[in-house]
């Protein structure tokens, strides 16, 4: 009973775990939906979203590093600090920044290129952005907080010890982070169904060349979507740069969220969605059961081998659209 | 005026399809060659062994691997560090159970396991195509380090859980361990690196390679035309595991000695032999080389310059580092987006026409 009980908390940990790694493939979904470019920039993207609002709030002079380096000064920090509501504003607007210049200086010269082309620009970009972060805001790791709780909920532990006699240890962060992925969802489909922009979005997704003869301008709906895609890196950065603070390691979420892509299908919200819940639920029960068997640490490659066995019967993922391939 | 095919006169059909058709090209080739092997070991040091002309060599067979399963197969892979650490961990029980035998062997045998790995590892490509395909290499990637991480079997139960190469000779030389001389590493990767293209070469323009370059450009198409698409593929992955393999063997026995699996065959590696393969150029042996040799070089450059140079701080210099070579590799893909050998090409068909411009 116990054993049992102690799985089940072991599968709701799984369970918000999974929120998290939906939140990262999310983006990914949405770039390669409306611009067919699989960006592996974005666990990056979160990165560089986090050190930028943990940069602003502290008041942290960008270059400061590369700035004293070169002219021999001293500067680190300036005199204010900024609440973090502003800063995530003015982070966000960062992301948009971002996604212009992104548009502008990459994108746009490869227009037509082949997939894997588009792909290994990412790869460069993901490179690019994890330099131009540590030199802005330095590589040391950071602890962010935008005043979201924290800690084991008391609450649930009281009332699943009152109900089953065996409290359960569950995050509140955790729980906050579901309920904000659930809104955060919820925004993006009401966006992408009953919006203009969004209408035009889906269009581009369904096909680049009709979308242009009606009208809709390309270069603006990649910027959109690259911009909203960067919201979403911020989000995912906020609430995993509160959970396990913000450094290097961050942006190693994206090998993460890549078997959560493969499972629910790369071009599926609800793909994404229900793609990370199994492999956040799958990974936690592997290494609970079997983990002390082989010796631990199956975490980092058990969602791979899940989902390459899984595709190998369904080639295209959960929710994928069906491959359909024609000489 | 000097670089011309005219007066070269083919009359076999052998001379007709030879590697470099233009004189020039060829004995520039094996100008290249004799320097590489006669004159190079005598002026070596161990700066230049270590920091260039090893990482460059080993590399080079490692980018050949990748290039025959990425650039002419067309299934990418980003598995080559889980690899290159199956050739590293396979030579390192080969060379502790075995060691009466030659470390050369070895080498080979592990090449030979890490092709049977890779094969068991490219099945899936049978089903799963593109990018479902590179993400499914990942697979192998980290299933593969861990592998090596948990199982003591692998590290021969070593308490640091490192491995490290012992001592090995080839004609009286050490080439292995701490008592190797810098000229006698560099001359036994330059072995591998002429033996890995001469077989590369001459698979990619015979009948195997043009079954992988068919199922490249259009699989369905090949199978139609007659193409096996289950050897052609697991072919493809087999011959690149194989160099794959042999670079990991190299780069732990003869070039680290003492080798950390997360640590030196990680994602990053993957990513690096991707790079080369990408910035040389996909589906060409001279751009494997070109690849290689700049994403070598380009590091030690800019270490020199912006710590050398500018006497900054050396994690400051690294970062920059980061950004320019993930700038570079984004401006190479604007620009050029098949390589340097394809600049290669358009230099060499330029020196044709030279003096004239038409």
């Amino acid at each position: 009973m116990d054993q049992l009980l102690f799985a089940s908390e072991v599968f709701i940990n799984g369970l918000m775990t999974g929120v998290m790694y939906s939140l990262v493939a999310l983006g990914f979904v949405l770039i390669y939906k409306a611009s067919g470019v699989f960006n592996y920039a974005q666990g990056v993207m979160a990165l560089f979203a986090a050190l930028t609002l943990v940069g602003i709030m502290d008041g942290q002079v960008p270059f400061a590093h590369l700035i004293n380096a070169a002219f021999g000064t001293h500067l680190s920090h300036f005199s204010w600090t900024v609440t973090p509501i502003l800063a995530i504003l003015l982070t966000a607007a960062a992301m948009v920044l971002l996604a212009i210049l992104i548009e502008k200086l990459v994108l746009k010269h490869l227009v037509g290129q082949e997939p894997i082309i588009l792909f290994m620009a990412t790869i460069g970009l993901a490179y690019f952005l994890e330099g131009l972060g540590d030199v802005m805001w330095g590589a040391n790791i950071k602890t962010l907080d935008v005043g979201l709780p924290q800690g084991i909920s008391d609450t649930v532990e009281q009332v699943t010890a009152n109900w089953l006699g065996y409290g359960f240890f569950i995050d509140r962060l955790d729980i906050w982070a579901t309920i904000i992925a659930a809104l955060l969802v919820a925004a993006l489909v009401a966006f992408s169904q009953y919006t203009k922009q969004g209408r035009a979005m889906r269009a581009v997704a369904d096909d680049h060349q009709a979308a242009l003869s009606v009208g809709i301008s390309l270069q603006f709906i990649w910027i959109m979507v690259w911009s909203i895609a960067g919201f979403v890196a911020l989000v995912a950065g906020i609430m995993w740069g509160t959970k396990s603070g913000v450094q290097f390691s961050l942006s190693l979420i994206a090998l993460k969220a890549l078997p959560v892509l493969m499972l629910g299908g790369f071009t599926s919200i609800p793909g994404a969605i229900v793609g990370g819940l199994i492999i956040g639920v799958g990974e936690k029960m592997f290494e609970f059961f079997i983990g002390p068997l082989v010796g631990g640490a199956t975490e980092n490659w058990f969602a791979y081998v899940l989902a390459l066995i899984f595709l190998v019967f369904r080639p295209q993922g959960l929710f994928g659209e069906r491959i359909i391939e024609r000489v | 005026m000097f670089y011309r095919e005219a007066g070269d006169f083919k009359t076999s059909y052998r001379d007709d399809g030879q590697t470099f058709p233009i004189k020039l090209d060829r004995w520039g080739y094996y100008a290249i060659l004799a320097v590489a092997i006669f004159v190079v070991p005598f002026v070596i040091n161990d700066y230049w062994a270590s920091a260039i002309l090893l990482p460059f060599l080993i590399y080079a067979i490692a980018s050949i691997g990748l290039n025959i399963l990425v650039g002419y197969a067309g299934q990418v892979s980003l598995g080559t560090g889980g690899f290159m650490a199956v050739g590293a961990y396979s030579v390192y029980k080969l060379m502790t159970s075995f060691p009466e035998v030659s470390v050369i062997i070895h080498i080979l045998l592990a090449g030979v396991i890490t092709a049977l790995v890779g094969i068991a590892f490219g099945l899936p490509s049978l089903r799963i195509k593109g990018f479902y395909l590179a993400v499914a290499t990942l697979a192998a990637q980290f299933f593969l380090v861990w592998l090596f991480n948990k199982v003591p079997w692998f590290y021969n139960y070593s308490a640091s859980g490192q491995i490290t190469s012992p001592q090995r000779t080839v004609l009286g030389w050490a080439v292995t361990g701490s008592a190797a001389s810098p000229a006698a590493k560099y001359l036994i990767c330059l072995a591998f690196v002429i033996f890995a293209a001469w077989v590369a070469r001459n698979l990619t323009r015979g009948m195997i390679g043009r079954k992988w370059m068919a199922i490249r450009d259009m699989d369905i198409a090949a199978e139609i035309i007659g193409v096996n698409p289950l050897s052609a593929k697991l072919s493809a992955f087999g011959v690149s595991s194989f160099f794959v393999g042999i670079a990991g063997a190299l780069l732990f026995a003869v070039y680290l000695g003492a080798a950390e699996v997360t640590e030196a065959f990680g994602i990053n590696k993957s990513f690096l032999v991707l790079f080369m393969v990408i910035i040389g150029g996909l589906g060409s042996i001279f751009g494997s080389f070109a690849g290689a040799a700049f994403l070598v070089i380009l590091p030690v450059f800019l270490k020199n310059l912006l710590v050398g140079g500018f006497g900054w701080p050396t994690d400051l210099a690294a970062h920059i580092e980061l950004m320019i070579v993930g700038a570079l590799i984004i401006f190479f893909l604007i620009v050029e987006p098949h390589g340097l050998a394809r600049l290669w090409r358009l230099v060499k068909e330029k020196l044709r026409l030279w003096p004239f411009p038409h």
